[in-house]
């Protein structure tokens, strides 16, 4: 045992000369890789051409070009639209709390198994297939102009803050789908294992099968994550000035449409860490199930 | 193979308790059926403390419906279980409470795979009996150094090989000085190379004085370990005494059977 792990060590110290064959094959590799750099890069050069050209030669081409990539609307309404941004991060901060409280909740309720809980969990149920088949659009005009109907105050209500509430119910309900999906897939002999060991129901849920579900949907959550990133800019529809709203307003002053160009950047660019990093744990958690072989 | 079974419990009879002692574990006619099929009828036996008792018996015996009433998983249809005083199927005893008297090992481990080592072991140490974390995992480095898996404390459950978990489990289990140690078929998921490790760890229990009650298939240990063997056959006790009495004198020609590819 000891010796052939010493004759081991001893092999991989000093290069043992390479064969004829290796080498052949090294060589073979190397010119495929080659090969297949240029083709990417031509064919990538080529599709480049055909867009390029495509727009060049369209005949609106000149007006399309001034009425949405114009550099000097761009840098008149890029402050304000920056500006609106803000309210959209502050709604989606705000968002993404109460989406997870409220999904987890429909979610424990909806894997429940008490007798007690059978009103909530036939309520929960009819939620999540209710709010999933409404356009994001209508939840927000539902609440946004529904709620201040009921006139339950005398002033006005923010309308970010409506918008955030519809934002919240909408999103809850695809959350919280998946998330009963991962508290379904984690094995029943874990809860087993861990009432077994006296924890109570409670701690069982909160200290073995919530972690070991959230690991399990984390890229499924991470993917609503960032469509829920995009939605916030539709609660310009009730009239918050965010993002889009202030494009908008740039917009109806001047008919050139490039400030909505703006504020598609910027949620590009505010979309982009999220989708890296969503890839990446993708990949890692890919990576590590597929552990055991490489075919 | 040795004599070492009931004599040695009796003469372990401490000073302090002079008369017969409470019996660790006391089964009163347990019942159990699943649909029309009644999986246990009639079952009653009692565990004396430090005796380990092997559950025995062919597949679909009702070993493992057995185990899960004790350890509360399963509601019994009739008899009762004590543990130590307390009637342990009276429907107002908090189940929580009991659990934890109990410590379970079951045949796929189950430890929780987000956790470490250390936190397994722990877990029910610092939640349910609330003891503060310095103590816990002084006590479970002791544990997992007896073991020899103190250098894998923080490792993760899927960074060990079958038999290192499941000696993991058994600590997790041991942490908090249960009453009784149930062992559900701990060797079946592991491959015969394990099986040793796992055992000798149980052997070790045994010797500390721990009770044990364990469901197995693993018939020479059950003989050599075991002070006594309950034999089940559908539902019922079929025999009931020293591995010698049942496993080697037993006149009943089904259980000659059922040990005949037993010898030793």
């Amino acid at each position: 045992m000891v010796d052939s792990h010493i004759q081991q060590d001893l092999a991989a110290d000093a290069t043992p000369p390479v064969s004829e064959v290796e080498l052949s094959r090294r060589e073979y590799r190397r010119r495929q890789q080659l090969k297949s750099v240029v083709t990417s890069l031509v064919s990538t050069i080529v599709l480049a051409l055909i867009i390029v050209v495509g727009l060049k030669m369209s005949p609106g081409w000149p007006r399309v070009r001034q009425t949405f990539f114009s550099a000097e609307y761009f840098a008149k309404s890029f402050p304000e639209v920056l500006d609106g941004l803000w309210l959209n991060l502050k709604v989606l901060v705000v968002a993404v709390i109460g989406v997870a409280i409220f999904a987890t909740l429909i979610a424990l309720v909806r894997t429940s198994k008490s007798p007690v809980m059978f009103p909530l969990r036939a309520l929960a149920a009819i939620y999540t297939t209710v709010m999933r088949g409404i356009p994001m659009i209508v939840i927000l005009y539902l609440i946004g102009f529904g709620i201040p109907g009921l006139q339950l105050t005398k002033q006005r209500i923010d309308p970010s803050l409506l918008g955030t509430i519809a934002v919240i119910m909408g999103y809850s309900a695809y959350v919280a789908e998946v998330l009963r999906a991962g508290f379904n897939d984690v094995h029943p002999s874990q809860r087993a294992s861990a009432r077994s060991l006296g924890l109570t129901a409670g701690q069982t849920t909160w200290l073995v099968v919530v972690p070991q579900a959230l690991r399990k949907v984390a890229p499924a959550l991470m993917n609503d994550f960032i469509s829920m990133q995009k939605d916030v800019g539709l609660i310009s529809v009730l009239g918050a000035v965010d993002a889009v709203r202030a494009a908008q307003i740039e917009v109806a002053s001047s008919y050139n449409f490039t400030p909505y160009v703006v504020a598609s950047l910027l949620f590009i660019l505010m979309s982009v860490p999220f989708i890296l990093l969503n890839d990446w744990y993708s990949e890692r958690l890919r990576k590590r199930e597929q552990s055991g072989g490489t075919v | 193979m040795s004599e070492h079974t009931i004599a040695d419990i009796s003469g372990a009879g401490d000073g302090l308790v002079t008369t017969t002692p409470t019996p660790v574990l006391r089964l009163d006619n347990i019942r159990k059926s699943f649909g029309s099929t009644q999986v246990l009828r009639g079952i009653s036996f009692d565990i004396k403390p430090h005796e380990v008792v092997a559950l025995l018996g062919p597949s679909g015996s009702g070993k493992s419906t057995l185990m899960k009433c004790v350890n509360l998983l399963e509601q019994v249809d009739d008899g009762q279980i004590w543990l130590g005083d307390t009637d342990i199927t009276d429907p107002r005893a908090n189940q929580d409470k009991i659990r934890a008297r109990v410590g379970v090992v079951f045949q796929q481990f189950n430890l929780f795979p987000h956790m470490t080592v250390l936190r397994n072991v722990t877990l029910a140490a610092i939640k349910v009996h609330h003891w503060n974390r310095d103590r816990a995992e002084t006590r479970a480095l002791e544990l997992l150094d007896r073991i020899g898996m103190r250098a894998k404390a923080n490792s993760y459950p899927d960074q060990l090989s079958g038999g290192q978990q499941q000696r993991v489990a058994i600590a997790r289990a041991l942490m908090t000085d249960p009453e009784l140690l149930l062992l559900d078929e701990i060797t079946s998921a592991l491959d015969p190379m394990l099986v040793g490790e796992v055992l000798s760890m149980v052997a070790e229990l045994k010797s500390q004085g721990t009770t044990i009650l364990m469901a197995t298939h693993e018939m020479s240990f059950a003989h050599d370990a075991a002070d006594r063997i309950v034999l089940l056959r559908r539902g019922v006790i079929a025999e009931n005494g020293t591995p010698q009495q049942v496993m080697d004198e037993s006149e009943d020609p089904e259980t000659r059977e059922f040990f005949a590819h037993f010898r030793h």
